[in-house]
């Protein structure tokens, strides 16, 4: 599953980064890289973009580029 | 010559204010990622020696692609600083960690300031700084840079340094070199003789050679310029890297998978450095954090206090500033008398103390009256919002808005400086990424009301909207009559960015990371001082300066008559036809021109105009003005247009200047003037004459 689909309260596992992600660098210079844990927070009143924990720090990605994050996991914390 | 550091960190750690700390200098901070946008430069005295002090733009990584990220690594690479100090955020070491040890492999002589260790103090998180600095084989030096904590070790470690060569690590604790995995390291072992060969010991040539080989976007280019050495001129190097290319191809790492194993042994480093040596924050330290956040962020509130913050500081620099602005005018007007007085009694031809007093000395008195209460009210509470960590979240709440016009969310923030200064606002449009976004973002900055333009869209809208309400009632309706002027601001804002990235600036979203810093206290007595000195004065001097010479121009303009009136009402009278289609007329045109050089200037520039007065007029009285203007034809509808118009015309000089500059070329400033332009022409045609139809329909006087 992707990052995306991730509920508030979640935490999951990367696995990888898609190929076609237009943002691997940015993604990894974020810290985020397989193994990496990430733990939804929750999405702007508009839906998106989504707000997650990486590594001590609040990040919020757009829903297209969350969907390039795939994840394993998803339990509630 | 004295020893040169450069300051480097990750967006939003403080790096600005360990540089203000160091060198007494005022470079502007704020609890937002990517304020630093070029390297600002100071100095500072150590032990009797002087440093000169880098700030580099903040950044992730140097291996990205940003323009800030590059800047960044060029200046390390090429132009060789004695030392580094990387600053890191003590409440995210673990990430932070990742540019500090790219930065090591560039140089041995980097000291870790972690700061913001108050911060992380409150948290419940523990910093091993001993630990840290042995694993990483560099000095550690924890600091809070806002209450100058730490800073003297800093700069005793940063001195010390300095006195390191830059290339072969003396005695003492050396920097652990980065480890790859085993095929990279073997592919690095037969690149890195020939790279050391090319280069020369100009850099690092492990370094250099990572570099190479994964091909780092504009290196080849900036080694070129900077050394004039080219791969292709060196057919060894070309060969090795080439015959290690495909060894590595073949051992499991394409290019690709290159740059992420490079990328991920960065991040695993960081972590085991971490591990042990930082302790993670107790689960719920960031719990105040989140609820502020759902309160500023979700579906139900986000929304409606963002507008009501947005009112409330309106309104208190509406209310707050009247009084102040009286007491100026009525001061500086006085000096103006006794000027007057003094140039008459020491017998100046009148032909030289009238435009000099009458025309440039009355200007500046009406821009510094007007305009220096609202911003010495409107900064300080816009910079306590910005270092209180609001601004992040106010992107965070529009982006999808922009996203759906093909913008950045980012661009809110601009948008938001843009209600200091649009100047201000065009400048800040470095931090978004995407050449493409940040032109729309530039272009479209204009639409949000500056400080400038309030008091003509507060005095009409107080005039002939508000109905003459005073004391509270008055301020807290004008308040909300500028709240809707803004938002109208930012739906035009929109629309232009979606109009232009379906027409001259075509293109898809980019992708967008933004970080939601956690929530600071304000430092409310700083930011009052520093949001005076930096930004209120700044901008007033910019105003200053360019309201001087329009301050002559415009007495001139009233003042010599050919044949039976002056030249000002010939313009006038040219322009009224063309104005009237727009609900409009003459004068109102010729001052919102005339207010080029400074939009505080419009309103007294039209008062002079109708009272056919040589000198800019001031009346306290709005009942007063706005008998006047109904005695010269205005109606609610002229009023509206007028608003309309305020809100949506060429930016002014300063701010045309800047986009010049920004935006890389005069095309770009020409479509700057012509998209706000055209768009408040069309409204107020739209709006005047729906009106005139609608009033002659239903008989409503207009």
């Amino acid at each position: 599953m992707s990052l995306a689909e991730t509920e508030p309260g979640q935490t999951c596992l990367v696995t990888s980064i898609a190929d076609t992600s237009r943002i691997r660098r940015r993604l990894q210079d974020l810290g985020i890289v397989p193994g990496t844990r990430i733990e939804c927070i929750g999405a702007s009143p508009l839906g998106d973009p989504t707000a997650y924990r990486i590594r001590q720090t609040v990040i919020a990605l757009r829903r297209e580029d969350a969907l390039g994050i795939l994840v394993q996991g998803g339990a509630h914390v | 010559m004295s020893d040169v550091i450069a300051l480097a960190g990750n967006p939003n750690v403080g790096k600005s204010t360990v540089f203000n700390a160091l060198t007494g200098m005022r470079q502007h901070t704020g609890n937002w990622p990517g304020k630093t946008v070029e390297s600002a430069r100071g100095s500072f005295c150590h032990r009797g020696k002087t440093y000169e002090l880098v700030d580099l733009p903040g950044c992730y990584s140097l291996l990205s692609h940003s323009e800030e990220e590059e800047v960044a690594r060029d200046y390390l690479c090429f132009d060789a600083p004695d030392a580094v100090i990387v600053v890191c955020d003590a409440t995210c070491i673990e990430r932070n960690l990742d540019l500090a040890l790219q930065i090591m492999e560039t140089t041995p002589n980097v000291v870790l300031c972690v700061n913001l260790i108050d911060e992380a103090e409150r948290r419940g998180i523990e910093v091993d700084v001993e630990l840290l600095s042995r694993r990483l084989g560099i000095p550690v030096v924890t600091t809070s840079a806002r209450s100058g904590r730490g800073l003297p070790d800093l700069l005793d470690a940063a001195a010390e340094a300095c006195r390191r060569p830059r290339c072969a690590p003396a005695e003492g604790p050396a920097p652990e070199a980065m480890r790859y995995p085993a095929a990279i390291e073997r592919a690095l072992e037969g690149v890195t003789g020939p790279v050391s060969a090319m280069i020369g010991g100009r850099a690092d040539t492990r370094w250099a050679s990572l570099r190479l080989l994964e091909h780092t976007d504009g290196f080849e280019r900036a080694m070129l310029d900077r050394w004039g050495i080219a791969v292709e001129d060196h057919p060894d190097v070309r060969m090795a890297l080439d015959k290690a290319g495909e060894q590595l191809a073949r051992e499991g790492y394409p290019l690709a998978r290159l740059q992420d194993a490079i990328a991920e042994a960065f991040v695993l480093r960081a972590e085991v450095t971490c591990l042990g040596a930082v302790s993670q924050p107790p689960a719920g330290s960031d719990t105040r954090d989140r609820k502020l956040d759902r309160l500023f962020t979700s579906k139900l509130t986000g929304f409606p206090i963002m507008l009501a913050l947005l009112f409330a500081v309106f309104w208190i620099t509406i209310a707050g500033a009247n009084v102040p602005s009286e007491m100026l005018a009525d001061a500086l007007f006085r000096v103006q008398d006794r000027l007057v007085g003094l140039a008459q009694d020491a017998g100046v031809p009148a032909a030289i103390w009238q435009p000099l007093i009458l025309g440039v000395y009355r200007v500046l008195a009406w821009v510094v009256s007007v305009m220096l209460p609202p911003m010495a009210i409107f900064f300080p509470l816009f910079t306590i919002l910005e270092d209180f960590g609001y601004l992040p979240r106010v992107a965070f709440n529009l982006d999808r808005a922009f996203q759906k016009c093909s913008a950045c969310g980012k661009q809110a923030l601009t948008m938001c400086m843009g209600f200091g200064c649009n100047a201000a606002g065009v400048t800040g449009c470095r931090i978004i990424d995407s050449p493409r976004e940040r032109l729309i973002a530039i272009i479209t900055n204009n639409l949000v009301p500056c400080n400038g333009r309030f008091p003509t869209i507060i005095s009409v809208i107080t005039m002939f909207l508000v109905g003459g309400a005073t004391g509270l009632a008055g301020s807290l309706a004008a308040a909300l009559g500028l709240l809707l002027v803004v938002v109208l601001g930012v739906c035009m804002t929109l629309l232009a960015s979606k109009f232009l990235s379906k027409t001259i600036l075509k293109g898809m979203p980019s992708s967008f990371t933004l970080e939601l810093p956690p929530y600071r206290a304000p430092q409310v007595g700083k930011v009052i001082v520093r949001s005076i000195f930096d930004r209120t004065l700044l901008v007033l001097g910019r105003a200053v300066v360019v309201a001087a010479p329009a301050g002559l121009m415009i007495w001139l303009l009233a003042n010599v008559q050919v044949g039976d009136a002056s030249i000002l009402a010939h313009c006038t009278a040219f322009l009224d036809p063309f104005a009237r289609v727009f609900g409009l007329d003459g004068v109102i045109l010729m001052a919102f021109i005339l207010g080029m050089p400074a939009n505080e200037i419009v309103v007294p520039v039209m008062l002079m105009t109708y009272l056919s007065q040589g000198t800019l007029l001031e009346i306290a009285d709005a009942n007063v003005m706005a008998d006047l203007l109904i005695s010269h034809g205005w109606t609610w509808v002229t009023a509206a247009c007028v608003v309309l118009f305020s809100l949506m015309h060429w930016p002014c000089g300063t701010t045309c200047l800047t986009i010049k500059k920004e935006a890389g070329g005069l095309k770009w400033m020409l479509i700057s003037i012509a998209v706000p332009t055209v768009m408040g022409l069309a409204s107020c045609f739209a709006f005047a004459n729906g009106a005139r139809l609608l009033g002659a329909l239903f008989g409503w006087a207009v």
